[in-house]
């Protein structure tokens, strides 16, 4: 793929002509790409503090056997805030961040499709999280049901915080919808001139698809989340057998969501270290087409498999036999991007700034993770393996080393663009290292007692799993902290502190982005560039 | 702005269709249990008289019944277990009796085990066709008629009934 502008790069880019509001209303009624970008990411990070201090009650709880802090109640509501606050606040809100930045900076567009939209769906966000979180500190406490609200937990047993809990997933919906929307029209209708659908770097591509599964099971989890409202609260019976319902029907309905929502979270960051990987090989990215179409095969599978998820609830052996071959098939699209991305580095004059550290581990990292999916998608072992700890770490792996360092690495990469300041070397590589060894301190033992039968979301646990269960949680801790240094650097950045950053900021970049000025002008391509 | 337009509209469709196809998949699952049998789920309505009757092997058939613990009643099979031929029309009886100390609807809700061999468990005759009201102290023995279709594959040599007595929803509200 070969990018390169013909044209030139009008002097729109001057700073003295963005016309931009002050203060606050800047922010709340910003209809910019960037503006609304930037309170995504900042959003996300605030999310990610929010998500990782639940999980440091979580490690804490765990450090030593018996019950230390917390009772079980607030333990279940831990977990179950943890994961709701990772995967809906943290993770996704930071690939919309992303791709309000750089997708119209990717493809030469003055801005997003669909601006007023762009704000509301960004607004809706801390609504919906404000009413999560505020179940919180209300009496009987926030949804204890687990992020996957399985019935009859979230409807016969839950509490009446599963009101807020729905109203919340609703919003969240809501949001994710219209800026899937919006990455859709953009990329279909506002790419430049000459820039084909082959020419599109691989980030814009994998959030194309990614926006694709958005629109087809966002949805379905309304529809999921509604069905639960009316069976705890207006008397239907979707999921209550005395009513003629079925409760492993919710897990049918959760998991077609699920299993594309989990998607959802890594293919942006498969287009991100994408991205990365052939920056810092300076070489092109091998096998361009075979990484599309692996996204999209990926895609498709994402809607075939979620009957593994349920082993256990008494499929018959046919339909278990079937979601196992259908999930290790996707092991082929996977691995060709895996191969992808070493056959990039291959002979590359690689160097090893900290984008392409992180992208590094997570290359590795990521493959653990999918590994041991491999090995929960096997159904005799899955027996064993479920509601252990084996699956804590299993997707742990491919969402914090997976998603989380794709996303980390993603904001090294552009923060330069961004802020026009280089981040501090050396103290992001502190993170990078620090990250790298905590973060295995305290996911990879999850892989052993997992195996010895420790089972996920109790806040007790057997004598033997005491050492190593004190290990994770010191790595935890660990990791928690390290994620201040990256706060730092982070902020370091904002205020302008710093080297100056070049245009192209790294020598091997490629790509549009990189031909507007540093840091980005509030617009940018209001005449379009030509792409050759 | 048009181009955009159209395009907008294509999207938000498909998210409808979508959140209808989330609820569509409620009757669907029936619908896709009911034909592939699996799932343990038997016919709501009365099934044809048998038209033959396959002496050659003999199957045994196992009851067993469970209440929902909020439902205060005794429930129980009059037969643990009977050994009979394909075809071969049986009727069995279940004991409830209500210990509540007032009336009560229940529903009792099916199952057969196992799942693929639901389809071939045919009942003529089943108290859990209707919903049953039970004064305060009533003690009934509610019949189901039923046989095993003589096309059950060979490999099922013991098949399970098991009903979970629910109160039924909507006549005494129980949440």
């Amino acid at each position: 793929m070969s990018t390169q502008i013909t044209g030139t790069l009008d002097a729109h880019g001057h700073l003295d002509h963005d016309h931009k509001p002050r203060g606050l209303a800047r922010w709340l009624f910003s209809t910019n790409h960037k503006d609304i970008g930037t309170l995504y990411l900042l959003f996300s990070l605030t999310m990610l503090f929010i998500g990782g201090s639940l999980a440091m009650v979580i490690r804490a709880e765990l450090f030593q056997p018996g019950l230390q802090f917390v009772d079980p109640h607030f333990f279940n509501q831990m977990t179950t805030v943890h994961g709701l606050v990772m995967v809906f606040g943290a993770v996704m809100p930071a690939f919309v961040g992303l791709a309000n930045w750089m997708i119209p900076l990717m493809i030469g567009a003055p801005d997003m499709a669909l601006p007023r939209i762009n704000n509301w769906s960004f607004w809706i966000l801390p609504c919906a999280f404000g009413i999560l979180l505020s179940t919180l500190f209300m009496e009987g406490g926030a949804p204890a049901a687990g992020w996957t609200f399985y019935a009859p937990l979230s409807t016969t047993y839950s509490g009446d915080s599963t009101a807020f809990f729905v109203l919340s997933v609703h919003l969240m919906g809501v949001s994710s919808i219209m800026g899937a929307i919006n990455v859709i029209v953009t990329i279909w209708n506002m790419r430049a001139p000459g820039m084909t659908w082959m020419k599109l770097p691989l980030f814009v591509w994998t959030w194309l698809i990614t926006a694709f599964l958005l629109i087809a099971v966002m949805p379905v989890l309304a529809g999921v989340v509604t069905m639960v409202l009316t069976d705890k609260y207006f008397g239907t019976s979707f999921f209550d057998a005395a009513g003629g319902g079925d409760p492993v029907m919710f897990q049918h309905i959760f998991w077609f969501f699920g299993h594309p929502e989990v998607y959802i979270m890594i293919l942006p960051a498969f287009g991100i270290v994408s991205s990365i990987i052939p920056t810092f090989a300076r070489k092109p990215l091998f096998g361009y087409e075979s990484m599309v179409v692996a996204t999209a095969s990926i895609a498709f599978l994402s809607f075939i498999v979620w009957g593994h998820h349920m082993f256990t609830t008494g499929m018959p052996v046919v339909a278990e036999l079937f979601f196992m071959y259908a999930t290790m098939l996707i092991a082929v699209p996977t691995g060709v991007k895996v191969f992808n991305w070493v056959a990039t580095m291959w002979r590359g004059s690689m160097s090893f700034e900290v984008p392409m550290m992180f992208s590094l581990a997570f290359i590795v990292l990521f493959t653990i993770g999918g590994f041991s999916g491999l090995m929960l998608a096997i159904i005799p072992a899955d027996f064993q393996y479920q509601d252990t700890y084996f699956v804590v770490a299993h997707f742990h792996y491919v969402l914090v080393t997976g998603a989380v360092f794709g996303i980390i690495a993603a904001v090294y990469y552009w923060i330069p663009k961004w802020t026009g300041v280089m981040y501090n070397e050396r103290l992001a590589q502190v993170h990078f290292w620090c990250s790298l060894v905590s973060v295995n301190m305290l996911f990879f033992p999850m892989h052993f007692v997992g195996l010895a039968g420790m089972p996920r979301r109790i806040p007790d646990y057997a004598l033997q799993f005491a050492d190593l269960n004190a290990f994770m949680s010191v790595g935890g801790f660990l990791f928690g902290l390290s994620q201040l240094l990256f706060l730092w650097g982070v902020v370091r950045c904002m205020r302008g502190i710093g080297e100056r950053a070049t245009d192209r900021v790294w020598e091997g970049a490629q790509g549009l982005e990189w031909e507007v000025p540093s840091p980005a002008p509030y617009h940018t391509f209001d005449t379009p560039p030509v792409v050759k | 702005m048009s181009a955009h337009r159209s395009l907008i509209n294509k999207l938000l469709l498909a998210c409808v269709a979508m959140f209808a196809f989330g609820f569509a998949l409620v009757p669907l699952y029936d619908v896709f249990c009911d034909i592939t049998g699996i799932n343990g789920k038997t016919d709501k309505v009365a099934a044809a008289a048998p038209d033959r009757i396959d002496r050659s092997r003999e199957i045994s058939v196992e009851f067993l019944a469970t209440h929902d613990p909020a439902v205060a009643v005794d429930f129980a099979p009059e037969t643990a277990r009977v050994r009979l031929n394909p075809g071969d029309l049986q009727v069995v009886s279940f004991v409830v009796e209500n210990r509540s100390g007032e009336p009560i609807v229940t529903t009792a809700v099916p199952s057969v085990s196992p799942g693929e061999a639901a389809r071939h468990f045919m009942k003529i005759e089943c108290f859990c066709f209707q919903e049953q009201p039970l004064a305060p102290g009533e003690r009934k023995a509610m019949p189901v008629q039923f046989y095993v279709d003589p096309e059950l594959p060979d490999r099922f040599k013991n098949l399970t009934l098991s009903y979970r007595l629910y109160r039924s929803v909507g006549k005494t509200a129980s949440r």
